[in-house]
């Protein structure tokens, strides 16, 4: 099942106040990591696009199913409209709390040796927070990362995680679904649902196709899928909260 | 563990400079690249502007300017710019902007420096970029694509038509609409004859009358301040030059070279089908000379041409690089005299009036023939109009031709010894005593007089009223064909310079001044053979200047055998090439290019095929000599 955190805005409703949350949130918070991620807080709602610091994430899992499934690597980068940068990104391979498929192995490109080495989720899901706190996340499909990090953090801090993030495929969504998208009657004259998975997206910007399924990869696709979206749809000083959820 | 940024990583790998760099090299990279996206149409950079980045394009395409505004390159997947900036003091030399949606990798200024010490080949290509790339078009063939590609490949788009009376502020609106920067204009009034299978409505199927371009806007209606409702019919260039969709790229290219055109109209036999302008043959050629010719017209002075010198010359080298024909790159290079000489005029024109009688500039010998290399003399005469009278008139006439004079010495073009010059007072006449000389020439022709009037049976008009030039070149084909005793002089000089068969024993070497054991590859080869081709040319009554186009024209004439004719272009065209190695080669190595080539330098199988080019011209010349024998006052007794 996919848990949608509080914050996620009912159609019509106005956009989450997530500074306020994550006030909130850092009083009632027990574990100190997680303390201190929402002591860290996000930028203000009005907070301009270009002047918010941002992190792309992108995690790469076992499956769809937060009960069963679980973490494999993760890959960040932070970034702003301007810059991506590589220097401060991470990536890391964890060992799955659950077994990892033959299936998915194909599929991530990653090994049982690979994963015998790594460390555990709850050994790294520090690092994690920290690397994410204060900042913007953004994601490629919001339930996937908002899901399973909340789970690693039940896992290891005993509580849960509630953040805001920036979705691209949402985004995609607002601009290729919605009211435009077509009905039965467009569809039997050839109009098609425009796909809004990640490489089909990255396409219509003219970005180039990359290898899917590395986790630091498709986090750094995802960060330059936002500046493209940013760059030709809305402008530089879009407030944040009319991206966020 | 260090992190792999796999995507950037193999990109890099598989673009130069970095394709030769270690995979290790290669991750450190990667980690310290950043990104941005710009869409199509963005500023990258800006003239002047600080920069410690080396920018390398992941996707897309970006410009890259001169200062001037003038495209320098065109950069996709792989390319990198701000080199430039980086290796000088920070600051961006050429202007970049994104001409796709573009998605840029930044490799910090600090890193850059380290791969130039580090690593001698990445410095080379960076540093010698002009070179690097040149040798990159070479590998890619391109110069041989351009010969074989059609113009209509280059279409994009249909012409966007509008009829005649519609008013430039309509035009201008279409323009806006369509996004384009030119528009064929048509006369609905008339359609081709055989256009009753097609709707008449079909605009493109009109009679096309003229094109306007941006330009015409700024300098035929703002500049003149002109209604809004002028009809396009009185700005328009009127029946333009044309090519036809199955001519080559190359052709279309030396068309906007001679006529210093931007837009030109493609047609198919006469209806209209596109427009191609200068950028579409960029693409094709991305340091074209054509480049070279645009950026000349835009220099102010004598000085600012004097500075292209250099961009001269690196144009010859690339082409020869690139193994283009000696006809292209001959054309090429006489382009860009031609350049030379009309920017000149113009400057003169602006600093001493408008001529005081209608003029023609002419051009002789080598630049008349589109045979230019970068040794050459300047050859040029003028021709005035009828009512030119020398009390009035001339002071301005020699101030005119000085100034050009000076100015061609100045950018590489040296006088010519034998005073074959617009300055010199003979060869500064009106149309009528022009007309005398040739007629003179011709009637009473004797082969020691004709010797230095031979300079003057390649003609072609440069800048002015063309029109009196092409008298004389009339003139000229019309009388000589009817005069044996003046072919008949011609051929005598023409044998006057043997090859050297024996080339490759020493005594028929020149022995003349500090060189020894040298061939003069002009005087030897390529001068009597042209000289020859022009007695058959002449004889055939065609007024083609260029030695190639001669050829053809005396195939149509079946004067000599089919055979002998390939032969002789061949011939040509091997002695020209090794010619034009030989200089480019002078020009990397910064010796001063010459004609004179050492037989110990050259390759055996190239020894072989020069000594087979000198057979054809000694066989060519004994033609020559049974073709002309009854010259009873030419032959030295």
């Amino acid at each position: 099942m996919i848990r949608f955190t509080p914050g996620s805005p009912e159609p019509g409703q106005a956009p989450p106040d997530w500074q306020g949350q994550l006030a909130q949130l850092a009083e009632h918070a027990q574990h100190p990591a997680l303390q201190a991620f929402y002591q860290a807080g996000c930028p203000a709602a009005d907070c301009a696009l270009d002047d918010a610091p941002l992190i792309a994430l992108d995690i790469e899992t076992t499956g769809l199913n937060t009960r069963h499934d679980a973490i494999v690597s993760l890959g960040m980068v932070p970034f702003s409209l301007e810059r991506i940068r590589c220097r401060d990104a991470l990536y890391q391979v964890v060992k799955p709390t659950s077994e990892l498929s033959d299936e998915s192995i194909t599929f991530h490109r990653i090994t049982h040796s690979d994963i015998h080495q790594a460390p555990r989720v709850a050994s790294v899901i520090e690092t994690v927070l920290e690397a994410l706190a204060g900042k913007l996340v953004v994601v490629h499909y919001q339930a996937i990362e908002r899901g399973f990090l909340d789970q690693a953090c039940r896992q290891a801090l005993g509580e849960g995680l509630q953040f805001p993030v920036i979705d691209t495929m949402e985004l995609e969504a607002r601009l290729h679904r919605g009211d435009s998208e077509p009905n039965v009657f467009q569809r039997m004259f050839g109009k098609r649902k425009q796909s809004i998975r990640l490489a089909d997206s990255r396409l219509r910007y003219n970005l180039p196709l990359y290898q899917a399924h590395h986790a630091l990869t498709d986090a750094i696709a995802t960060a330059e899928l936002l500046q493209a979206q940013a760059l030709t749809h809305y402008s530089p000083q879009v407030a944040v909260s009319r991206l966020w959820s | 563990m260090q992190i792999e940024l796999i995507e950037i990583r193999d990109h890099l790998s598989r673009f130069p400079p970095f394709d030769e760099l270690p995979e290790e090299q290669l991750n450190d990279i990667a980690r310290q690249v950043e990104i941005a996206y710009f869409k199509a149409g963005t500023e990258i950079l800006t003239f002047n502007q600080e920069i410690h980045e080396l920018h390398y394009v992941r996707s897309g395409a970006v410009d890259i300017f001169r200062r001037n505004g003038d495209l320098y390159n065109r950069l996709t997947e792989g390319g990198i710019f701000g080199h430039f900036g980086l290796l000088r003091h920070n600051r961006v030399r050429f202007p970049a902007r994104a001409i796709e949606d573009t998605l840029l990798y930044y490799i910090p200024g600090v890193l850059f420096d380290q791969l130039c010490e580090q690593y001698e080949n990445f410095a080379d290509f960076v540093e010698a970029e002009g070179q690097s790339r040149l040798k990159a078009a070479v590998d890619n063939g391109r110069a041989s694509e351009l010969m074989k590609i059609k113009v209509r490949k280059l279409i994009s788009r249909l012409p966007v038509t509008v009829p005649l009376t519609t008013t430039v502020q309509q035009a201008a609106q279409v323009m806006t609409e369509q996004s384009v920067s030119s528009l064929v204009v048509v006369d609905p009034q008339t359609s081709w004859p055989n256009a009753e299978r097609v709707p008449v409505a079909e605009p493109h199927h009109a009679v096309m009358v003229g094109i306007m371009t941006d330009r015409d806007f700024r300098t035929r209606v703002l500049a003149e301040g002109l209604p809004l409702d002028t009809p396009v019919a009185n700005i328009m260039s009127p029946n333009p030059i044309t090519v036809q969709g199955d001519d080559t790229v190359f052709e279309a290219m030396l068309s906007m070279l001679r006529n210093n055109i931007h837009h030109l109209p493609v047609v198919q036999r006469r209806r209209p089908i596109g427009l191609i302008n200068l950028s579409d043959i960029i693409k094709y050629e991305s340091q074209s000379s054509l480049y070279l010719v645009s950026s000349i017209y835009n220099k102010q002075s004598v000085k600012e041409l004097q500075s292209l010198l250099p961009d001269v010359r690196a144009t010859f080298v690339r082409m020869a690089r690139d193994e283009a024909s000696a006809h292209m790159i001959g054309s090429a290079m006489s382009g860009i005299g031609r350049s030379f000489s009309q920017r000149l005029l113009e400057l003169a024109e602006d600093q001493f009036g408008p001529p005081p009688v209608p003029y023609s500039y002419m051009a002789l010998g080598s630049m008349a023939r589109d045979e230019q290399l970068v040794v050459t003399d300047q050859d040029n005469a003028l021709v005035l109009d009828d009512s030119f009278d020398p009390k009035l008139h001339d002071e301005y006439f020699l101030k005119l031709a000085t100034f050009v004079s000076d100015g061609l010495a100045a950018c590489g073009y040296t006088y010519c010894k034998g005073g074959i010059m617009a300055t010199n007072p003979k060869w500064r006449q009106p149309l009528k005593v022009w007309r005398r000389y040739f007629t003179d020439w011709i009637n009473n022709p004797k082969p020691e007089a004709l010797l230095n009037s031979c300079i003057f049976f390649d003609l072609d008009s440069v800048y002015g009223e063309s029109a009196m030039v092409e008298e004389l070149q009339e003139l000229l084909a019309e009388k000589a064909s009817r005069n044996e005793a003046f072919l008949g002089a011609l051929s005598r000089n023409a044998l006057n310079r043997t090859p050297p068969l024996g080339f490759f024993r020493t005594f028929v070497m020149e022995k003349d001044g500090e060189h020894k054991n040298v061939i003069n590859l002009k005087r030897r080869g390529t001068a009597p053979l042209t000289d020859l081709i022009r007695v058959h040319a002449l004889a055939c009554g065609s007024r083609a200047q260029n030695s190639f186009e001669r050829l053809d024209a005396i195939a149509a004439t079946k004067l000599m055998p089919p055979e002998a004719l390939e032969r002789l272009r061949y011939a040509l065209e091997f002695l020209s090439l090794v010619r034009i190695k030989h200089q480019a080669l002078a020009i990397e190595e910064s010796v001063e290019p010459d004609n004179d080539i050492e037989p110990e330098n050259i390759s055996a199988a190239e020894r072989q095929a020069l000594k087979d080019a000198f057979q054809v011209l000694s066989n060519a010349q004994k033609f020559l000599r049974f073709r002309y024998p009854h010259m009873p006052a030419t032959r030295p007794l």
